[in-house]
């Protein structure tokens, strides 16, 4: 389909945004100077990027953010309190409170905080001007913070359950008997112990990933029909751009839903982790 | 990447049946929010997964 179209131009000057858009240089050189190694058989950069100075930059944005809205804690919460109030009861209610049970949800609020504010500030960078590019959109972001999920969920239950009690408690299924668990015991060993973490990651990646393309590929075509083709293509240009803003709200839903359902998964894991019973 | 654009009616509708059913029991119950929605999000985020792994190996096959 996107080669009929593509033949159809005249000029074929147009290079559509790819995964290469993403894997910027380090800050204060080119593609071509940047000093690179070697890892995995990939060729890599070396030195600080964009997305490195972005994590650290809203690590210190939230806890600017919280320590100015927790610093005076008045009975009648200012505009700012109110924010930090508002932000933190959710995590807390909604995310901690109803999936772990209001028994031990409370040694887990401060990790799942952190993690929310953390991912959710991250996607965010994705559109806001002059930054534009989430840092979770580097799959290396999203498996560190899916590594993190993992130890803990892993780490609680071992802790509780002691290490063979705990793959117990995950790999067989309360009720079953006999041969079936030949059949069943694999198969939820990969889908607890492998696959968790792995969908964990991929799902913020690549929801971050698939959004920002989008929204590269509309600003992007928009600009080169305006500006090299002209014309007719001028009314296919700002349609691209009206497209362009939509999917900008729909990508401010799918950045929050992705922080949601991360720390909500994880917070889900941890409630199984640390269950009695199934 | 044009496989991909079919990949995804599986996911698409499974999770349009989710919010579908969720939508439903919200309708009839509207009590019964707090305890559906994780489930709803649960199911979402697991028909999702799917559509996401496609996405992934679309890019490692196609590299």
């Amino acid at each position: 389909m996107s080669a009929i179209a593509m033949t159809a131009i005249p000029t074929e000057g147009f290079t559509p945004p790819g995964p290469g858009d993403f894997n910027l240089p380090p800050v204060g050189y080119t593609q071509e100077t940047a000093p690179t190694f070697e890892f995995l058989g990939q060729t890599m950069y070396l030195g600080v990027t964009k997305p490195m100075i972005q994590l650290a930059l809203s690590v210190v944005l939230i806890f600017a953010f919280f320590y100015y809205a927790s610093r005076k804690r008045a009975m009648v919460p200012g505009k700012l309190q109110y924010m930090g109030e508002a932000g933190y009861g959710m995590v807390r209610n909604s995310l901690a409170r109803d999936n772990i049970g209001s028994h031990d949800f409370m040694r887990f609020v401060p990790f799942l905080v952190s993690m929310f504010f953390f991912i959710l500030v991250n996607n965010y960078f994705g559109l806001i001007p002059m930054v534009q590019l989430p840092s979770t959109s580097r799959s290396g972001v999203a498996y560190a913070l899916a590594i993190i999920a993992w130890a803990v969920y892993n780490w609680v239950g071992i802790t509780k359950h002691g290490f063979i009690g705990y793959l117990k408690h995950q790999t067989v299924p309360a009720g079953v008997h006999g041969p079936v668990l030949a059949l069943l015991i694999p198969l939820e060993f990969f889908s607890n112990i492998v696959v968790r973490p792995v969908t964990l990651a991929l799902r913020l990646f690549a929801n971050m990933f698939a959004g920002h393309i989008l929204l590269l590929l509309f600003a992007l075509g928009g600009e080169y029909l305006i500006a090299e083709m002209g014309g007719v293509y001028i009314g296919a240009g700002l349609v691209s751009f009206v497209m362009f803003m939509l999917i900008c709200v729909l990508e401010m839903l799918v950045m929050f839903l992705q922080a949601y359902v991360f720390v909500l998964l994880t917070a889900m894991y941890i409630a199984g982790a640390i269950a009695d019973e199934h | 990447m044009l496989g991909y654009g079919v990949a995804t009616i599986g996911p698409g509708l499974a999770v349009g049946l989710i919010f579908a059913a969720y939508i439903n029991g919200v309708a009839r119950q509207p009590e019964s929010q707090g305890r559906l929605q994780p489930i709803a999000i649960l199911g979402f985020a697991l028909a999702e997964a799917l559509a996401i792994i496609g996405i992934a190996l679309a890019f490692v096959l196609g590299a």
